[in-house]
C-alpha cells in the first residue's frame, strides 16, 4: 500500500538513471541518512558508537571493498586484511612524516598505496581463476604482515611493532570524543558507498559484471581484461586501504600488524557471502550481522548463566561461541545463499503487492 | 658451500614436504570427489589428533583409541556430508568454501569444548633423532621420525591409488571424480560416494594428525597447517594426488632451502610467506598447477 511505484512518471532521461528511482526509496535513505548524522549521536551511548557503530561502519566499507571485487568482478580474494593493514600502516607514515599534508589526503594516499599493492597481487588474476587465485592471493595477506613486521620504517622502528595512531585533526577541529569519531567514520563510509554504488552502475561497473559472468565472452565484446580486472583490485583495495585507515584512526587507536591476520579477511568475507554477493546493501546487512553476532551471543550467554545461576568457564563460552558462531554461518548459507540483500529483495517484491496479492 | 649440509637441508625439507602432502591429500580427496574446497580439513585434522590423544591419556589401548577415533572420523564425515552439503548441492563453489570455513569454527569449537584446550604430547614410540648409521657413512644427519613419516605417506599413497584403482568403491569414486551427471546415469549413488569421500578424508585427517601431532605436539596451531598445505595444493594441482606428493616434496625442499640460504638475507622469517611466493611464480607459468585439469574455457 505505501511501498509502490504506480503514478510515478519518469519523463526524462535523468529521472529514469537516478539511483533511486522510487519516491519511497528516496525518502527512506534520507530518513535513514538523518538517523546515522543526527539521531544516532545524540541518543547512542558511548559504548555503542565506539565499539559497536564505528567498528560496524569500518567493517562496511572493507565488505564493500571486497564485494566490488568478489561480487561485482567475480576475483575471490583472501587477502583483505593485508590491503587493511596497508591503508593503515602508510597513513600512519604518511601523516607522521608529511604532516602538513592533513588528514584526509593521507587516508586517500594510504588507500591508493593499498591500490598499488592490490594491483601487484592482482597481476596473477590474469593467468589464474576461482580458487587457485584466492590462494594466491593468501600470498599477498602473508607476504604483507611479513614486510610491515619486519621492515622498520613502517612502524616508525617501534619496537614492540605497534604504532599509535595520531590525533585525527581536519581543519583545526579535533576528532577526538567517540561522538565525532563515529560522524567522520559515517562521512567517509556514506560518501565513498554512494561513489560505489554509481561506479557499479556506469560503465566500469557493467565491465566488471561481464568479467564475473563469462570473462571469455567479455573479451570478445571487446571489455579490455587486464585493464578490468586490475582496476577491480585497484579499486577494492582502495577501499580496503581506507578501511583500514580508519580502522586504526578511529577505531583501534593502536595498532600492531597482527590485528591484520587471516581471520579478519575471512571475517571480511563472511561479511560479503551473508549480506550478498554483488550488493551494496548486501555489505553493510553483513557487515551488521557479523559485528553484532558475538556480542549478542556473549549477551545472550550471561543472561542464560544469570537465569540460571550456572557459571560456566570463560573457555566453554568462548568454545560455544565459536560453534553457534560457526553454526550460525552454515545455517545462514544453507537457507539463504544469497544472501540477506536477496532477503530484502524478496520483501521489497511482497510489500509492492500488499496487501492485495494481485 | 658445504655439499653434505646443503643435501642434509634439501632431505630434511623433502621429508618436510611429504607432511605437507599428507595434509594436501585429504583436500585433493574432497575436492576431486565433490568439487568442494575442505577449508576445514585442518579442523579435522586438529579433531582427529585431539580425540586420539585424550582417549590415550585417559588409559584407552592405542589400538582401542585408533578404532574409536577413526570410527569418530567416519561419523564426522558422513554427518558433514548429510547437514552441511547435502543441502548445499548446485551451489556455486565459493558458498560451499564459506559452509567449510563456518565448518572450521564448528569442529574447533567442539573438539576443544569435549577435550579442553591444553596441548597434548603425542609419542608414536619413535624418536625425533637423527639416523646413526646414515650419519656416520655420510655425515648427513636425517631424523629418524621424518622417515617413519615418510614411510607412513608413502603407504597411505599407495593403498588409496590400490582402493581407487581396483575396489568397486574405488571406480566409483574416479567416476565420481569424472563426471558428476554421467556416473549418476549408470547408477552410482552420489549421496553414497560422498559420504565414503568424506569418511576416506578423514581417514587421511586422522594419519595426517597423528603425525604431525607427534611432531610439534596436539595443539590448537595444528589448524593451521591447513594453511601450510594450500601452496602445496595450488602446486600441484587441486585434482591430482600425484600432484599432492610432489607438490609437497617441490614446496618442503624450497622452503627449507630458502629458510638456510635465503633467509638471513631478508632478516628470517620467511616460511610464512615464502612457499606461497613459489607456487604463485609457478602458476604463472602453468595456471592449472602440475598436474591439474587443463582449464578450457568455451563460451
Amino acid at each position: 500500500m505505501l511501498y509502490r511505484e504506480a503514478g510515478q512518471f519518469k519523463s526524462t532521461y535523468a529521472e529514469d538513471q537516478q539511483i533511486f528511482p522510487i519516491r519511497q526509496d528516496r525518502i527512506a535513505i534520507a530518513a535513514l541518512l538523518v538517523a546515522a548524522f543526527v539521531v544516532v549521536p545524540l541518543i547512542a551511548d558511548q559504548y555503542w558508537l565506539s565499539a559497536i557503530l564505528t567498528p560496524f561502519l569500518i567493517f562496511s566499507l572493507a565488505a564493500l571493498g571486497l564485494n566490488i571485487l568478489t561480487g561485482y568482478a567475480g576475483q575471490l580474494s583472501l587477502g583483505t586484511a593485508a590491503f587493511m593493514a596497508v591503508g593503515a600502516f602508510m597513513a600512519y607514515n604518511f601523516v607522521l612524516r608529511m604532516p602538513w599534508l592533513g588528514v584526509i589526503p593521507s587516508f586517500i594516499l594510504a588507500g591508493l598505496c593499498a591500490a598499488a599493492v592490490g594491483i601487484v597481487f592482482g597481476l596473477p588474476s590474469l593467468r589464474i581463476k576461482g580458487f587457485y587465485l584466492a590462494v594466491a592471493t593468501l600470498a599477498c595477506q602473508f607476504f604483507v604482515l611479513w614486510a610491515i613486521q619486519r621492515i622498520g620504517w613502517f612502524t616508525n622502528n617501534s619496537p614492540s611493532g605497534v604504532i599509535a595512531a595520531q590525533k585525527v585533526v581536519i581543519l583545526g577541529f579535533a576528532f577526538d570524543t567517540p561522538v565525532r569519531k563515529y560522524l567522520l567514520t559515517l562521512g567517509i563510509v556514506a560518501a565513498m558507498a554512494l561513489l560505489a554504488k554509481n561506479l557499479m552502475r556506469s560503465e566500469t561497473g557493467r565491465a566488471f559484471m561481464a568479467v564475473r559472468d563469462m570473462d571469455v565472452a567479455a573479451e570478445v565484446i571487446g571489455i579490455r581484461m587486464m585493464h578490468t580486472k586490475l582496476l577491480a583490485f585497484a579499486i577494492s583495495s582502495f577501499y580496503c586501504g581506507v578501511a583500514g585507515a580508519l580502522y586504526a584512526y578511529t577505531y583501534l587507536g593502536t595498532v600492531e600488524p597482527e590485528a591484520f591476520t587471516l581471520d579478519l579477511s575471512f571475517r571480511i568475507l563472511f561479511m560479503v557471502i551473508i549480506g550478498g554477493v554483488g550488493s551494496i546493501l548486501g555489505s553493510f546487512m553483513g557487515a551488521a550481522f557479523i559485528t553484532l553476532l558475538p556480542i549478542f551471543l556473549s549477551v545472550l550467554f550471561g543472561a542464560i548463566s544469570h537465569a540460571t545461576g550456572m557459571e560456566p568457564s570463560h573457555a566453554v563460552v568462548s568454545n560455544l561461541e565459536l560453534i553457534i558462531f560457526g553454526g550460525m554461518i552454515i545455517f545462514f548459507l544453507i537457507v539463504e545463499p544469497h544472501g540477506l540483500a536477496r532477503l530484502w529483495q524478496i520483501a521489497k517484491e511482497k510489500l509492492r503487492l500488499w496487501p492485495f496479492p494481485h | 658451500m658445504n655439499v653434505a649440509f646443503f643435501f642434509e637441508v634439501l632431505i630434511g625439507g623433502l621429508l618436510s614436504g611429504v607432511m605437507y602432502s599428507l595434509v594436501a591429500l585429504g583436500f585433493v580427496l574432497i575436492y576431486k570427489a565433490s568439487g568442494v574446497f575442505n577449508f576445514a580439513q585442518g579442523a579435522m585434522v586438529f579433531f582427529a589428533a585431539l580425540t586420539f590423544v585424550s582417549l590415550l591419556e585417559r588409559g584407552v589401548n592405542f589400538w582401542v583409541a585408533l578404532a574409536i577415533t577413526l570410527a569418530a572420523m567416519v561419523v564426522l564425515g558422513i554427518a558433514i556430508e548429510k547437514v552441511v552439503l547435502r543441502p548445499l548441492v548446485n551451489q556455486p563453489p565459493i558458498t560451499l568454501f564459506m559452509a567449510t570455513i563456518g565448518l572450521t569454527f564448528v569442529l574447533e569449537g567442539l573438539s576443544q569444548l569435549m577435550w579442553g584446550s591444553q596441548p597434548h604430547g603425542l609419542d608414536l614410540g619413535i624418536k625425533d633423532v637423527p639416523m646413526e648409521g646414515l650419519a656416520q657413512a655420510t655425515g648427513i644427519f636425517v631424523s629418524q621420525f621424518d622417515l617413519f613419516a615418510a614411510g607412513i605417506a608413502g603407504v597411505l599413497v599407495a593403498s588409496l591409488a590400490l582402493f581407487f584403482q581396483y575396489t568397486r568403491v574405488g571406480r566409483a569414486l574416479r567416476a565420481v571424480a569424472d563426471d558428476h551427471q554421467a556416473a549418476q546415469a549408470v547408477g552410482i549413488p552420489l549421496k553414497h560416494i560422498w559420504a565414503i569421500v568424506w569418511a576416506v578424508a578423514g581417514f587421511v585427517a586422522l594419519v595426517a594428525g597423528l603425525m604431525w601431532g607427534a611432531r610439534n605436539g596436539v595443539q590448537y596451531s595444528l589448524t593451521f597447517i591447513a594453511l601450510k598445505a594450500l601452496p602445496v595444493l595450488i602446486l600441484g594441482g587441486f585434482e591430482s594426488v600425484p600432484g599432492a606428493i610432489l607438490g609437497g616434496l617441490i614446496i618442503g625442499a624450497a622452503e627449507k632451502l630458502a629458510e638456510v640460504y635465503l633467509g638471513p638475507m631478508v632478516g628470517g622469517g620467511i616460511e610464512s610467506w615464502f612457499a606461497y611466493v613459489i607456487a604463485l611464480l609457478f602458476l604463472l607459468v602453468r595456471p592449472q598447477g602440475l598436474f591439474g585439469e587443463k582449464i578450457i574455457d568455451r563460451v
